[in-house]
């Protein structure tokens, strides 16, 4: 009895120390001096890394979900015959969930493993400390670009997998399905706040973007560094925050709906 | 690949991204509509607004001149307080138009019909719209129909007996 509580306070403790180490780790990449002009290629590097290679994968899978929402919901709508409102709810659909929520997974699966391989072979390969032996910050050089890089290309990824969508949902509907065009676009426009909904979903977006790039930079900077290591802080990044985006979407859907 | 390519590829993309952030903004929220700084708001109270729902449509003659942006209870008279803003292109709306809730289609939304007056005044921003027609109910009219049928009948055979 007293073993197993024994346990339940270990775990309890290092699950502390984890989520404080990896505070520490944020603030210590994040919080300093801003140096203007300096280091922009280094981030123009990572958002062409994080954001322009993810790109491909998130068009092709936003305007499939367009589609299915559109066709889906077609065949729903047209149970009530009210086809008309399929624009309403292709939009609402992609704009509040669909879209911060898929691209996120997509993200972390494409990007959020990439940057925790990276990472942890520099780190096995003792790249990390032979930077500190020439007095190069890791921090500075390594981390703090991959993290504004993945907060960056995050809320535009989204933006681009729900306009995708949406124009899928169009396809769907209006092309194939013969849903008429000026009731789709209008019932759309009729519904859709550019704050409550559009704006919403992109600040869910920004949050997703934070939480999986932090959750990968710093499952890589942690790693055991051995070729096992590496294997399971990137099996862990994609997991973990796969979990975190599915629970901080209720989180963040619940406060907004109830108005904070 | 060389630095200057790279920039040029981001650049696209924080491009692309721009382009679907006004798309989603203007083609699919319609953002325009009753943004304008021009744009005014008058009220209206109400009886009963039925299912009215806040950014439900205002029409003159079946053509969209603005939207409800806020309904709320006055705690005196017990009425519903609906504020009306119109588009700032359609300045024109007579003082002493009566403002009607009704229903598209025969389950569609609600939303508030305008009829013209014959003021020479037009609205403008904090006026008050008078003359309001609630909403129809569906339940309430069945039953004023039934009602009626019913006493037709009694009265059909209150003739004969008598």
């Amino acid at each position: 009895m007293i073993g197993l509580t024994r346990q339940l306070g270990r775990m309890g403790i290092a699950v502390c120390t984890e989520l404080g180490a990896a505070g520490f780790f944020l603030f210590q990449s994040v919080w300093r001096k801003p140096r203007p002009g300096k280091g922009l290629h280094l981030l123009a590097q990572t958002l062409f890394n994080s954001g322009v290679l993810s790109l491909p994968i998130i068009i092709v899978s936003g305007l499939f979900i367009g589609m299915v929402v559109g066709l889906q919901g077609f065949n729903i709508l047209d149970k009530f015959s009210v086809t008309s409102e399929l624009g309403q709810m292709v939009a609402l659909s992609v704009v509040r969930e669909l879209g911060p929520v898929v691209t996120a997974l997509l993200f972390a699966g494409r990007a959020g493993s990439a940057l925790t391989a990276e990472i942890g072979l520099m780190k096995a390969t003792e790249q990390l400390s032979a930077m500190e032996m020439m007095g190069v910050d890791p921090l500075g050089r390594i981390m703090l670009p991959r993290l504004l890089g993945g907060f960056i290309s995050m809320p535009l990824l989204t933006i681009i997998f729900c306009a995708v969508a949406i124009w899928g949902g169009d396809l769907i509907g209006v092309k194939w399905l013969g849903v008429d065009a000026g009731a789709f676009w209008s019932n759309m426009q009729a519904s859709v706040n550019f704050h409550l909904d559009v704006v919403n979903g992109l600040l869910k977006s920004a949050v997703f973007g934070v939480v999986i790039t932090w959750m990968a930079v710093y499952q890589g900077a942690s790693c055991q560094p051995t070729a096992e290591g590496i294997s399971h802080a990137t099996t862990r990044t994609v997991v973990y925050s796969s979990l975190m985006v599915l629970g901080l979407d209720f989180v963040l859907t619940a406060m907004m709906m109830g108005g904070w | 690949m060389t630095q200057k390519w790279i920039e040029t590829i981001v650049g696209f993309f924080i491009l692309l991204a721009i382009l679907g952030l006004l798309m989603l903004a203007f083609q699919v929220s319609d953002l325009t509509t009753y943004q304008g700084n021009h744009s005014y708001a008058v009220t209206a109270q109400f009886d009963n607004i039925g299912d009215l729902k806040v950014r439900a449509p205002i029409t003159v003659a079946g053509v969209k001149v603005g939207q409800v942006t806020g309904i709320n209870l006055d705690p005196k008279t017990y009425r519903a307080t609906v504020t009306l803003r119109f588009n700032e292109t359609a300045d024109y709306i007579p003082l002493d138009s009566a403002a009607s809730i009704v229903t598209a289609g025969l389950l569609g939304s609600n939303y508030i019909s305008l009829t013209p007056g014959f003021d020479e005044q037009f609205l403008k921003n904090g006026d008050k719209i008078t003359e309001t027609h609630s909403a129809l109910m569906l339940e309430q009219m069945i039953g004023q129909l039934l009602f009626s049928v019913n006493k037709d009948k009694k009265e059909g055979s209150d003739d004969k007996t008598s």
